[in-house]
């Protein structure tokens, strides 16, 4: 988290301390805190402060968009989504799947990118939501949203965007999307854990998963977590006015990282798209074939390299990643990934650290299976 | 040395990563995650060695010694060599022991692989069991101090190059001395009990597990007796084990008992108490922990089931796939699919999975169904 943001936290936990809903001076203190956030959050996306709904997170703001636009739509029974949505896209249209919804999954090419002609064909006057997101999360692809917005336009559906991985790396502007609703994740852009927001735009009908309160439209109902919602607030202005400088930053980061991997010659094949401007800056991912990825990060963690690799479970255990596995990477691969991440404080020689530490950890692995 | 200490959440895996810390070495804790489902697992109802709980646990501890832990994802490898192997043998007529195939293929292969390749000097579980060094100086596996929790019957499918890689603290200590030891580090564990039930097994009971994998194993047929008569039906052969006495329902003056299991006709095969002792049993594969395979006419000790009861026995055959053995007193219930261990006084000499059995005088009619 940001300093700026712990410390404009602290100020609402220790002098803010009213309920926002509270009619008193201090629920009036605390509601402006809010209100202000909103705006923040609002001009990030270039939206109107009022179709911002804070939610714990970016998985809540998912599920509310699905469940929310599936229930108001009473007469729809067809739901689309893309493959590498993330989990909280996917099992929640399993959710509806076993329900009795229809579910088509749109399928990714060997770059983790969405084919929009496809994602148009699975559209159809009985689809109630659809959902793509703008980067995905463990290879970086940057998606079609825009066409597939056109489309969804075209066939009266409205669009989900997750912009959880894209915001405050590359711009989440609303109005050029197209999209119809979108979720964004504070904590992925230097704001707090436990809280986001979903955006509901013009014409979008949600049915509340939530009851028990007027708070956020009704949409989601439920005391406000000021501070969270301030440290959101102030991170996603910070990250706007920061965007052009920290993409550049975190683009000449990773060129140094991929290169500098690549140099050491273990066997990491990159994963996503080659073209460094249809990714996300700052996600650099491979697999190691013939390797075992849960061996790795823990080698890795050992050596103070926080690495990821698929998706985490329940218990913090390893899953092949659905999106790998979407990308036509045979199974071995996906269990052989990894996912570097940089971010604002990551410093060029972090890289040749954070190389080296793979090199050795891949190299005593393979060394290892060929004894 | 950079150890990984094998957690299930338990007392004795507890005791044993707070051991090697305490004789200074850093200590990495792993749990595997192997339950088949997520769903039960939330639920929490079993309180076996790999649940959900057991994650809560172990990363409890490993929070309060301040050692790194992580969860190993091995449902897949579980499923395949475990659960499927635990129901194809009850649908062939066997009573397998899942702890044998998941030591076998889990926890001292998968895993004590894992372990290498994440650089790791050594592999450590909570095992009551010891590895000294032989008269040649290579390691061997002993049974436990204590032999009443003594697992070296389990450990036996233990691969003889790999003992010198693994460390059972706690297996020269007993329970007791174990719990004791828990409660003065201040575990939150020392007060848990010990697991008895089969970890995947939920309380819908273990033939649930085998029918939703192998329905033939849940078919119904006859019960017959060692000469063929019909004496009965019974539920499916899963629910079936040699020695059985309960859920026969056969009529009588005298009990009946589960003589043998035979697939090829789906029936339950029921004798009278005579004629569940064997006096011969074989092991078509066995592992061997020792350097040279004892000979026939070699006289050992053998378990032919977990438990402290262990029989005498003389080898009849042997050789580095397989043996057979001859019990000097007839033993009850020799039931293919469990393991016979031989011990040479402490040492585990070698073991493998029960393929046939030769039944005392009175059950010579059964040769047929028997495999030596």
């Amino acid at each position: 988290m940001r300093p700026e943001v712990l410390s404009a936290m602290d100020e609402v936990y220790r002098n803010a301390w009213g309920n926002a809903s509270s009619v008193h001076a201090a629920g009036r203190q605390a509601r402006a805190l809010v209100e202000r956030a909103r705006e923040r959050v609002a001009e990030l996306l270039r939206v109107e402060p009022f179709r911002i709904v804070f939610t714990s997170g970016g998985t809540e703001a998912n599920n509310l968009a699905l469940f929310g636009a599936v229930g108001a739509a009473p007469g729809r029974r067809h739901v689309v989504v893309s493959a590498i949505e993330h989990h909280s896209v996917l099992d929640t249209a399993r959710a509806l799947e076993r329900g009795g919804y229809r579910v088509t999954t749109v399928p990714a090419d060997g770059e983790g990118r969405i084919g929009v002609e496809a994602f148009a064909r699975a559209l159809c006057g009985d689809t109630a939501v659809c959902a793509l997101m703008l980067a995905n999360n463990e290879v970086g692809t940057i998606q079609p949203v825009r066409a597939a917005a056109e489309a969804a336009a075209d066939t009266g559906v409205p669009l989900l965007v997750d912009a959880v991985a894209a915001a405050g790396k590359i711009p989440v502007v609303v109005p050029d999307l197209g999209a119809d609703l979108l979720t964004l994740s504070a904590h992925k852009l230097g704001g707090p854990q436990g809280v986001g927001a979903l955006y509901v735009g013009p014409g979008c009908e949600l049915a509340p998963m939530l009851h028990g309160g007027g708070q956020e439209r009704r949409w989601r109902p439920g005391t406000e977590n000021v501070a969270a919602i301030v440290g959101f607030g102030l991170a996603a202005e910070l990250a706007g006015r920061e965007l052009d400088a920290a993409a550049a930053r975190l683009r000449s980061l990773s060129r140094s990282l991929v290169s500098a991997i690549l140099d050491a010659d273990c066997g990491a094949v990159p994963t996503g798209p080659a073209d460094p401007e249809a990714r996300v800056p700052g996600l650099c991912s491979f697999v190691f074939p013939g390797l075992d990825g849960e061996a790795l990060l823990v080698a890795l963690d050992l050596q103070g390299v926080y690495a990821g690799a698929g998706a985490a479970c329940t218990s913090g255990s390893l899953l092949p990643s659905h999106v790998l596995t979407a990308m036509g990477l045979p199974p071995a691969a996906c269990r052989a990934a990894l996912r570097l991440s940089l971010g604002r404080d990551s410093q060029e020689e972090d890289i040749a650290l954070a190389a080296s530490a793979v090199a050795r950890a891949v190299r005593r692995q393979a060394a290892l299976a060929r004894s | 040395m950079l150890i990984v200490a094998a957690m299930s959440g338990g007392v004795d895996s507890s005791v044993a990563a707070a051991l090697l810390q305490a004789e200074g070495h850093d200590v990495l804790g792993v749990t595997m995650q192997i339950w088949p489902d997520e769903g039960r697992e939330r639920s929490e109802r079993g309180g076996g060695c790999c649940a959900m709980g057991a994650v809560r646990d172990a990363r409890a501890v490993a929070t309060l010694l301040g050692i790194p832990y992580y969860v190993f994802q091995m449902r897949e490898e579980f499923e395949r060599h475990v659960i499927a192997h635990f129901a194809a043998a009850y649908a062939a007529g066997r009573t397998p022991n899942p702890c044998v195939a998941c030591n076998e293929h889990i926890k001292f292969r998968a895993l004590l692989q894992k372990a290498r390749r994440l650089g790791a000097d050594a592999l450590a579980t909570g095992h009551y069991a010891r590895i000294a060094p032989g008269p040649d100086g290579a390691p061997c596996l002993l049974r436990s101090a204590d032999r009443h929790k003594d697992q070296s019957y389990v450990l036996h499918p233990l691969r003889r190059e790999d003992l010198g890689y693994l460390r059972f603290p706690t297996g020269g200590m007993s329970k007791a001395d174990v719990r004791a030891l828990a409660r003065e580090l201040g575990l939150p564990v020392a007060g848990k009990p010990d697991s008895q039930e089969i970890c995947f097994v939920g309380p819908e009971g273990y033939a649930a597990v085998v029918a939703e994998r192998r329905p033939e194993a849940a078919r119904p047929g006859p019960i017959l007796d060692v000469d063929g008569r019909v004496l009965g039906r019974h539920r499916g052969l899963a629910q079936y084990t040699v020695g059985q006495r309960r859920g026969l329902g056969l009529p009588g003056p005298e009990p009946w008992f589960v003589v043998a299991l035979d697939p090829a006709r789906n029936a339950v095969v029921a004798g009278r108490v005579e004629q569940i002792y064997a006096v011969a049993c074989s092991v078509p594969q066995a592992h061997w922990l020792v350097a040279r395979v004892p000979p026939p006419g070699t006289r050992l000790t053998a378990k032919v089931r977990s438990g402290p009861a262990e029989y005498a026995v003389t080898v009849v055959e042997s050789g580095p796939d397989g043996f057979g053995v001859e019990f000097t007193e007839p033993v009850r219930a020799v039931t293919p699919g469990q393991a016979c261990v031989l011990y040479d006084g402490d040492v585990v000499v070698g073991g493998g999975e029960i393929g046939g059995v030769r039944r005392s005088a009175a059950g010579d009619a059964l040769e047929r169904t028997a495999v030596v």
